[in-house]
């Protein structure tokens, strides 16, 4: 399947979050389970997600505030999506397909359980994982601080 | 609770641009019923229906829904240690912190670094303004004139850096030449920090008799002339013979290499340029190689791209298995990129060899193969003495391993028979002005973390910081790692914002004096659509113009 354009992936953003928002996605599809996870930044902040299966991981953590960049809006041409999977779920995820592979050989700190986020769409097993940003930065939330989405 | 009277059931059509960032709340907390112009719910929806309020703790979160509302989480770090009303050391230190006036930045440069720097300081600081200064009067650098014209997803970063340049708090200064048309100095005075991302706009030069014939080129002209940089647009490069041969192993000489073979329908949909695209279909390169002075445990291109060059249609690699001998057990514990990247090479030498001793020549026009261990000394002249026939080059021999090896020459020399020579060596950065330090041998300016050594408020980020290489995750992490330094600064009043700046206020005056208009960001939209209309004709993304007066004709400067 061809990476959504720039537009396109715009639209998805905007299309599943009205869907979710409004309650009409249950309404519509009352069998897409509702799957939590949790995303911890950088700086070690968790933040706990529910979506639903079939949502996509990087989608789910720009909307839930994750400072988490997709330069190429998850069209497989960067790393800045790099995530790694809690190692009870990376199983149960579907392999990296080879393009994926070739482009986290570019991530900073690739480890085993490492994966291109915005590649992720939730599955029922993957209830209660964790997905963490490396700390490839040095980190600064001297108080506390939250940074806001942009 | 019910909904307040009047408030729609259905979600508000979208806005047509992103909302502004709004404010960040300051001060005690008080119950939210009291203070109902801070409650910002969703108009769409009750919060207590809203499926994120139970699992989402962030503090101020933009509700993902089309009503553009914000909504205060229960669970929020704020609701909880302000609930008594007071202020936590944090909260007095935001509540003070936004008596302070708002400090201004300067960024240099509108290329990834810069944008990458920008919006850092923006998402992280509530009243920082940030003002991007451009030589050209449009903005992006290499992700529009350096990202290969078909590699159209890469430059989807762009959109990234429109919303942070459309952001309130950050404005966009196009056709200013810092250095120039103003100095660093007066920069300086006009801003609490000044960020220099202007990256590396020249090349490393071989350094051999010849360099300067007909028909050798740097690839950094190449590169421009077929994306659009308005100082190669006059490059014209001569594709008149069969075999061209890139000096260097990086992923920018299989960007030049695939550019010269792609069949010419993969490019005609593209940005390329016009004239580049009729100067490839006229052209009669048919054998790229591309030469190091190293080994192929050394070379610096990345798997996707020698995948992408492997499996180009019309095209037949041509690597010698004998290069390869013994390296498979050399990287059975390399670290991974190293491992697969050497195993693709070995794989395509062993494939590609046998199956050449079946396949007739003719049935590939193509060819392209990496020659590894040859330095250049020299570049050999026609006859007439004006134009390139070749290249001596000699053979090396590696002293140590890894990245650190070291190529020295055995004696031995060979002689490459070509027409078009493309030195890929690097690009490197130039000094911008007087006041500002240079490490001329690295080419780089000295700095500790983005700061730059012995000038306090100065920092710089990206390629200008670190030398000119990596892909977008490498700049984006250290443009961030830039920016931390300066809310570093900022937090612990190394940077002192008492004393108020007046930003553009004064830059401008400087700017009208000398005679410089400066493109804004909507004006930049105005030839962003201009570029999209003249390429719908063709097909094309965009048909970019390359001449800078064009522009700003285009905009009625």
């Amino acid at each position: 399947m061809a990476a959504p354009t720039g537009a396109l992936w715009r639209r998805l953003l905007r299309s599943a979050a009205v869907r979710r928002l409004c309650g009409t996605a249950a309404a519509e599809e009352p069998e897409r389970a509702v799957v939590n996870v949790v995303f911890v930044d950088s700086a070690g902040r968790r933040v706990e997600a529910r979506g639903r299966v079939g949502d996509n991981v990087l989608q789910l953590a720009r909307e839930c505030g994750v400072p988490i960049e997709g330069a190429c809006e998850a069209s497989l041409a960067c790393s800045t999506c790099h995530v790694y999977v809690s190692a009870p779920h990376l199983e149960h995820l579907p392999p990296p397909c080879e393009r994926e592979e070739d482009l986290l050989d570019t991530a900073p700190q690739l480890r085993v359980e490492s994966r291109l986020c915005c590649q992720l769409t939730l599955l029922p097993p993957l209830e209660g994982a964790v997905f963490t940003l490396p700390r490839v930065t040095r980190n600064f939330y001297v108080d506390g601080h939250v940074p806001k989405g942009h | 609770m019910p909904f307040r009277a009047g408030a729609a059931l259905t979600p508000p059509p979208p806005p047509s641009r992103p909302a502004p960032p709004r404010p960040r709340y300051r001060g005690g907390f008080t119950h939210r019923e009291s203070r109902p112009e801070r409650r910002r719910v969703c108009p769409s929806l009750p919060s207590s229906l809203c499926p994120f309020r139970p699992a989402v703790r962030l503090h101020w979160l933009p509700a993902p829904c089309r009503g553009g509302g914000f909504m205060l989480s229960a669970a929020s770090p704020l609701a909880d240690g302000e609930a008594a009303g007071g202020m936590g050391p944090g909260g007095l230190r935001r509540w003070l912190s936004s008596r302070a006036p708002a400090p201004r930045i300067c960024v240099v440069g509108s290329g990834p670094a810069g944008f990458y720097t920008a919006q850092h300081i923006l998402k992280h600081h509530d009243l920082a303004q940030v003002d991007i200064y451009e030589k050209l009067p449009v903005p992006f650098g290499l992700v529009r004139f350096g990202v290969a014209p078909d590699h159209p997803e890469v430059k989807n970063v762009i959109n990234t850096f429109t919303h942070t340049a459309r952001s309130d708090r950050c404005a966009y200064y196009g056709n200013v030449t810092v250095g120039r048309d103003v100095t660093v100095g007066e920069l300086q005075q006009a801003y609490h920090a000044v960020v220099l991302s202007y990256g590396a706009e020249d090349n490393r030069v071989l350094g051999i008799p010849g360099e300067n014939l007909s028909g050798v080129y740097s690839a950094r002209a190449f590169v421009g002339w077929y994306n659009g940089l308005p100082e190669n647009r006059d490059l014209k490069p001569d594709l008149s013979c069969e075999t061209a041969l890139i000096l260097g192993h990086g992923n920018v000489a299989l960007d030049i290499a695939r550019i010269l073979l792609s069949p010419l329908d993969f490019l005609r949909k593209t940005d390329i340029t016009d004239c580049s695209l009729a100067a490839l279909a006229c052209s009669k390169v048919k054998r790229v190689w591309l030469a190091g002075r190293r080994g192929p445990l050394q070379v610096a291109f990345t798997i996707k791209e020698l995948r992408e060059m492997i499996n180009l249609p019309g095209t037949q690699p041509v690597l010698n298995p004998a290069d390869f001998t013994g390296l498979e057990n050399a990287v059975k514990d390399a670290p991974r990129p190293r491992k697969r990247l050497t195993e693709l090479m070995i794989k395509t030498a062993l494939e590609k060899h046998r199956e050449k001793a079946v396949m007739a020549q003719a049935a590939v026009p193509r060819q392209w193969g990496l020659k590894f261990q040859r330095s250049p000394q020299e570049v050999l002249p026609t006859a007439d003495g004006m134009r390139v026939r070749g290249v001596r080059m000699a053979l090396t021999r590696l002293e140590g391993s890894g990245d650190s090896a070291k190529a020295v020459p055995t004696g031995d020399m060979e002689e490459l028979e070509c027409g078009l020579v493309l030195s890929s060596i690097g690009y490197r950065s130039l000094p911008l002005d007087p006041a500002v330090p240079f490490d001329t041998q690295h080419s780089i300016i000295p700095n500790n973390l983005g700061r730059v050594m012995g000038v306090p408020g100065l920092y710089c980020s990206g390629w200008v910081k670190r030398g000119p290489v990596g892909v977008i995750i490498t700049t984006m992490n250290d443009s961030f790692d830039t920016a931390q330094s300066v809310l570093e600064d900022l937090q612990e009043g190394v940077l002192d914002v008492s004393v108020s700046k007046e930003g553009f206020g004064a830059v401008g005056s400087i700017l009208r004096s000398r005679g410089i208009r400066p493109v804004s960001f909507s004006e930049w939209e105005k030839i962003d659509a201009a570029e999209v209309a003249r390429g719908k004709a063709a097909g094309k993304p965009r048909e970019k113009i390359v001449d800078p007066q064009e522009m700003l004709q285009l905009i009625g400067h």
